[in-house]
């Protein structure tokens, strides 16, 4: 056996090990903080897979932001969960375990099993690379080819915003999103919220820019302004916008709303939905990415701050 | 066995380990975090079979890829959407898990 085998083994070991921790920790908050070292460990193998822009997206979204709302919770519900939880009887937990060791073996075998050569539409979509003016076939893919579902995946965001609002009690209407983080008088963290975002800023422009020819895009680099916006607002520097605010909404709507006009306006100069004329590929798609990634930071900082709550004072 | 093939065994682990926990652990957060680990492990089984249509000069089939980096984010958009169900639920009083024996403890508790 090869190192390099050896080293992804290993990897490999440590992803299922922080799984497996993050379901069978006792206390929520440690499976939450499992889970988040579970999704870093994820990344590597996402690496190991040569699929830097996944990586980034997991790092991002699914450790990141995922691991911070989260972690969220398992703090407000620390204090009220039970050491002991009543989980069901022994033979039901075997049986459970008997029919998931099932799915894993049947999913192995599938894996195993797939055919060779593998298909691919790799060479084609390298082919038909040029048209759209990008250089990185991925987000060539999610711009371009499948365009279609990089909008609905915009209005899934916005959906789910208006479904985490519409959870919020009477009177926090009048509210904010509250995201205080317990430890903000800690010198450390308003400190690095006073000196990361400009470097936050400039990183997520650069991803976005960088997109079109290496890995990043539009989304990793939104990801990172939510991040430094979130902690903004986490270290008390500065107050999530109240939800009536109407600048909000309407910068809620723009990314995908100008995603369609475009796509719209494609019918009518390229022939079909979504088709971008050949000569202006490129322009167009950046004319899309720009309040597209404007709406994503906004939404995902959003989401993760929750529904506005009933504040003290005016 | 090459790399690959074993990242794909390990994403077929993952979506046991994960259905396990959404079946057996009562509590919200937990089979939130649950759904999470199958959601992941489906997206390595997809990511292994984009590495394995590697062609073309490209270290794997962008399409798939693309796809996954699609799923990451509905992902994040659901779980968002569930966590603030179940602070919702907990503010509200109804507890934050499926437990039958905290569910009647619940309502020894209200007033009747």
């Amino acid at each position: 056996m090869s190192f390099e085998l050896n080293y992804e083994l290993l990897v490999g070991l440590l992803v299922l090990t922080t799984a497996a921790w993050s379901v069978a920790a006792r206390d929520s908050y440690s499976a939450t903080v499992g889970f988040v070292s579970y999704g870093l460990l994820l990344a590597i193998v996402w690496m190991q897979l040569q699929a830097v822009d996944v990586a980034l997206t997991e790092v991002a979204i699914g450790s990141g932001l995922t691991g911070l709302l989260l972690l969220g919770a398992a703090a407000r519900l620390r204090a009220t969960e039970r050491r002991i939880v009543a989980r069901p009887s022994i033979a039901l937990r075997t049986l459970a375990a008997l029919a998931c060791a099932g799915i894993s073996v049947a999913l192995a075998a599938t894996v195993l099993s797939l055919p060779q050569p593998a298909p691919s539409l790799a060479a084609e979509a390298l082919a038909a690379l040029p048209a759209t003016g990008l250089g990185n076939p991925v987000n060539g893919v999610l711009m371009a080819f499948r365009a279609f579902d990089t909008l609905l995946e915009k209005v899934v965001l916005v959906l789910s915003l208006v479904g985490v609002w519409s959870l919020a009690p009477d009177l926090g209407w009048a509210g904010r999103p509250r995201l205080l983080h317990p430890f903000a008088d800690d010198g450390v963290l308003k400190f690095l919220a006073r000196t990361l975002p400009p470097l936050g800023l400039l990183l997520g422009l650069h991803l976005m820019w960088n997109g079109a020819d290496e890995p990043g895009g539009a989304f990793q680099g939104a990801t990172v302004l939510a991040a430094m916006w979130l902690l903004v607002l986490m270290a008390g520097l500065g107050e999530a916008p109240q939800v009536r605010a109407r600048w909000l909404r309407v910068a809620a709507v723009a990314g995908p709303a100008t995603f369609l006009a475009v796509g719209l306006a494609g019918m009518g100069i390229a022939g079909a939905f979504l088709a971008y004329p050949e000569s202006h590929a490129k322009a167009l798609i950046l004319f899309v990415e720009v309040p597209m990634m404007l709406t994503i930071a906004l939404v995902l900082a959003l989401l993760v701050a929750g529904p506005p709550e009933r504040t003290e004072g005016p | 066995m090459n790399p690959t093939t074993l990242f794909g065994l390990c994403g077929a682990a993952l979506v046991g380990i994960g259905l396990y926990g959404l079946l057996t652990d009562p509590r919200l957060l937990r089979k939130i975090i649950a759904f999470n680990l199958v959601g992941s492990g489906v997206f390595l089984l997809f990511g292994v079979v984009a590495r394995r249509g590697a062609d073309a000069g490209l270290g794997g089939d962008p399409v798939p890829q693309a796809l996954v980096i699609t799923g990451i984010v509905v992902a994040f958009s659901a779980t968002a959407l569930a966590v603030a169900l179940l602070l919702r639920l907990h503010d509200a009083g109804g507890g934050a898990t499926l437990d039958d024996g905290a569910d009647s403890a619940g309502k020894d508790r209200s007033p009747s």
